[in-house]
Formats: structure tokens, sequence, C-alpha cells
């Protein structure tokens, strides 16, 4: 995983960067499964290795396939992303150590999930009882996102093509009329 | 796109009625096995991405216009609301789903059906409709493929 996240950073063949990041999802739904997290596993093969691939691959045929060689290092950019994963990494050494019984989220309202999900709610499947009836709200909210990001990229992109098709009389030139 | 390559038109429509069913089983099965709308709308639109990404967008079109997968798209929230505004009309909570059918146990199981159907189509429709406005983009219109993806 680190490698192809390494990997990443250094090819300048951006066709290979989506590949990689492909790869890269792959790989981290590979890392939910082992951490039992099946569900999550399944979005991320879903969605970060096939959907977003394909659209990366879209959006690569609008643009150029090679990214910009800097020459410059600038410096003030790094220094940013060191401070805040340095701030990260701290704030990770006071989270309780993984599969620690006594851990807060162990504690608060998980176990009533495992109870009683049974007889309040009845699927077999704990996942969904919580997704979709305990925090039925918090998963509107995420619908309500998807929707959202849909109408985005129609507002933003889905307009200019309606222009093209008002206007078939002028001249047939490809993308570069409309940016 | 890909017009010549009969093996990946031959596999790919091998492989699509299998992904369609896949998707559903993943949809009606979430509540018993890991899955559930979110998962089963985006394998659902991975069909018809297929399609697209191997007959030509075109093509796909012509299956499920654009116009479907924007209806799609506000129906399956417009589902998510109202159960929950059914839900409040029957005098209960926002989403409660205890209400909706005879006895609690009944009306959770078709509170999260409902629910999880909504997710799955507004996923499904979403997907398929940016798959589709970027498509536009890259082939500057409709019908003629210039490029391959």
């Amino acid at each position: 995983m680190a490698g192809t996240a390494i990997s990443m950073l250094w090819l300048r063949d951006l066709f290979a960067v989506v590949m990689l990041s492909g790869i890269y999802s792959l790989f981290a739904a590979v890392l939910y499964v082992v951490m039992d997290a099946v569900d999550v596993a399944f979005t991320e093969a879903a969605v970060g290795a096939g959907i977003s691939t394909v659209l990366m691959l879209g959006t690569l045929a609008l643009t150029k396939s090679k990214e910009r060689a800097h020459k410059k290092i600038s410096y003030g950019p790094l220094v940013l992303v060191l401070l805040t994963g340095g701030v990260l990494i701290y704030g990770t050494l006071d989270m309780p150590r993984y599969g620690d019984a006594n851990a807060p989220i162990h504690s608060h309202v998980a176990n009533r999930y495992i109870e009683k999900s049974g007889s309040e709610v009845g699927p077999p499947n704990i996942v969904t009882s919580v997704l979709a009836s305990y925090r039925g709200y918090d998963t509107l909210g995420e619908t309500a996102v998807v929707f959202t990001a849909a109408i985005g990229v129609l507002v933003i992109i889905g307009r200019r093509r309606k222009n093209k098709k008002d206007t078939p009389q002028a001249p047939k030139t490809k993308e570069g009329s409309t940016s | 796109m890909m017009h010549q390559k009969s093996v990946l038109r031959v596999v790919s429509k091998l492989l699509i009625p299998p992904i369609l069913l896949f998707a559903l089983y993943v949809q009606f099965h979430g509540d018993f096995g890991p899955g559930g709308g979110f998962q089963a709308g985006v394998i659902f639109a991975t069909a018809f991405i297929l399609y697209g990404l191997i007959f030509g967008v075109a093509t796909a079109r012509r299956v499920i216009p654009a116009a479907a997968t924007r209806t799609m798209l506000s129906l399956g929230l417009l589902l998510y609301g109202g159960t929950g505004i059914w839900s409040l009309l029957l005098g209960g909570e926002f989403l409660d789903y205890n209400l909706l059918a005879s006895t609690p146990s009944a009306g959770q199981h078709l509170g999260i059906l409902l629910v999880e159907f909504g997710v799955g189509m507004t996923v499904a429709g979403a997907m398929t409709t940016i798959f589709y406005t970027f498509a536009a983009q890259t082939l500057g219109g409709d019908d003629t493929p210039k490029e391959e993806v």
C-alpha cells in the first residue's frame, strides 16, 4: 500500500497514477476485510477501485495525461503538510490501543446495538440496523450529499453540453471552445 | 469506442446480467449480510457504465436515458424523506419506523427496506448521471465517439 502511494507521488504519467490509485483502493479494501469491516470493504472496492477509476480516466481524456514537471521546490506547502501530519499523529497518541475492550467506542452505545438490535430492529446484520434505523437521520444526510454531488456535476459541466446542443450551426470545435 | 474488441464485447455481455442480479441481491439481502443500498446502487450503476464503455455512451443512453437516471436520482431521496414524513404523519418521530406497520418489528423491516431502496436509487442515479456528464464532455457531443477512454 505504501509502495503504491509513494510511486503515485513520483510518477508524472497520470494514467499510471490513476491505475495505481485503483490498486491502492483495492489494497485498502483488503485491509478493511482483514479488520472485519466487510461493509466498508465492499464500498471501497466498488467506489474507490471501480467508479472513481473510471471517472478519473474520463477526466484524463479531457485534460492532459502528463503532469507538468516542477523545477522549483517550494518549502511552504511542505512545512504545512509536515505540521498537519505531525498534529494528526500527535492526536493518535491519545487514542486507545486497537482492540482495547475498555475503549470509549466499545462502552458507549455499541453494547446496546449488539444486544438489543435483534429485538428492537430485527435484521441480523447490525450494520444495517445502525445505518438505516438507529442512525437513519445520518444516512438521510449522506444520501442528500450524494444527490448534491450529482446535481453539482450536472450544474457545472452538464450545462455546457446543452449550450453546445443549442448552437448546432456553429462550426464543430471540440473541447477548446467550451473551456 | 472499442467497437472492434470482440472479446470485451462478448465478456461484458456475459457479465452484465449477473452484475445487475448481484446488485439486486446486495440491495435486498443487506439485512442479512454485508451490503445495502449504497453498495447496491454503485454495483447497479457499474453495469450501465461497463455497457457504456464497451458499446458507446450513445447506446447506453438508449438503454437508460439521462432523464431516467436523473429521475432515479431525485426519486430515491424523495423516497427516503417520504418515509420519514410518513412516520411523522402517523404520529411518530421523523424516521421512526415502528409505526409503519401493525407491529414494530414489521414496521422496522418495511422502513429499512424503503429507506435502503431510496439510497440505492439515488446512488445508482447519481453515479450514472456523473458518468454520462463526463462522457458527454469527453466525446464532445452525444453520438460521435472520437476518443478512446
